[in-house]
């Protein structure tokens, strides 16, 4: 069982952004970066020719804006939380507001609310003008497993 | 125009997945296409995993297979077909897909208007019975007509 709260937290002590990566095969797949701004964490994706939905123009392919939405969610939860679990996502949902061109993408996190069980989080997805967003993401997600949530409730009981 | 001078289902499935970059990097298959509906399939595969400690494939790698899908049933619906872009996508994920297991998903254009077409699909990882993931998504038709 890999440790999750042990490898962020070591990882963030060292600022070691590309360790957090590498825990996650598909993000490392799309060449997902990221980093700590003034603002709070910041992903970004490097346009790839591999990413590309539509050649004629080129746009990203829309499930290439979604996925790294949802992981941008992920990886901010767990920087941000004490949690030894990736968190599970429940359902997710993405505005496409206008075409991802052949520049960097980039995305920012705010949980709008996390309870015990379950944080709601939203993702804005820009290029070269944050004021002009590319994508608005939307999602929840469980933080604990229900082996945990069982032991929890048993012991409260 | 008649029916049979439609462009065959297939034919532009099979077009619009074989111009997606992505999709075939990722491993997207077409099984099948009819009118208004598309079936694809994407087998198992590591840099997929979106949760190293239980191998679980990465949610985002469900809503590119629905997106793709979804997208493709809404051309073939259109007649003649036509090029659509995402407006919005929502997945519902009913249970985590068995590691190992190729994801399977299918896809319908259930209505068409004169801007806009709506698709709903299931995804499945090998037992049609039990989904594991919803997508609802809605398409905004752009009126560039697609000829394979």
């Amino acid at each position: 069982m890999i440790d999750f709260l042990r490898l962020i937290s070591a990882a963030r002590a060292r600022q070691d952004y590309a360790a957090v990566v590498r825990l996650f095969p598909h993000a490392e797949f799309l060449g997902v970066e990221f980093g700590e701004e003034d603002e709070g964490l910041v992903f970004r994706l490097p346009f790839s020719d591999n990413n590309v939905g539509n050649r004629s123009l080129p746009a990203l392919h829309g499930g290439v804006i979604g996925a790294f939405a949802e992981h941008a969610a992920i990886i901010h939860l767990l920087w941000h939380m004490e949690s030894a679990v990736v968190p599970r996502v429940v359902d997710f949902s993405i505005d496409y507001l206008r075409p991802g061109r052949a520049h960097t993408l980039y995305a920012a996190c705010r949980v709008l609310r996390q309870g015990q069980r379950v944080a709601n989080a939203s993702v804005e997805c820009w290029q070269q003008d944050r004021s002009r967003g590319i994508a608005m993401a939307r999602g929840h997600f469980l933080l604990t497993r229900e082996a945990d949530l069982n032991r929890r409730l048993s012991r409260s009981g | 125009m008649t029916a049979d001078q439609h462009p065959d289902p297939v034919a532009v499935a099979r077009y619009f997945f074989d111009m997606l970059p992505h999709g075939c990097r990722l491993g997207i298959e077409l099984v099948g296409a009819s009118h208004a509906r598309v079936q694809a399939r994407l087998p198992y595969r590591r840099d997929l995993v979106g949760d190293p400690g239980s191998g679980h494939v990465h949610g985002g790698v469900l809503t590119t297979l629905i997106d793709q899908a979804s997208g493709v049933a809404a051309v073939v619906a259109i007649q003649p077909p036509e090029a659509v872009a995402t407006l919005d996508l929502r997945v519902d994920h009913l249970r985590a897909a068995r590691p190992g297991e190729a994801l399977y998903c299918s896809a319908e254009c259930y209505r068409v208007t004169r801007n806009v077409a709506f698709v709903r699909c299931t995804a499945h990882d090998g037992d049609e019975e039990h989904p594991i993931a919803v997508g609802m998504g809605s398409f905004m038709r752009t009126g560039r007509q697609v000829v394979p």
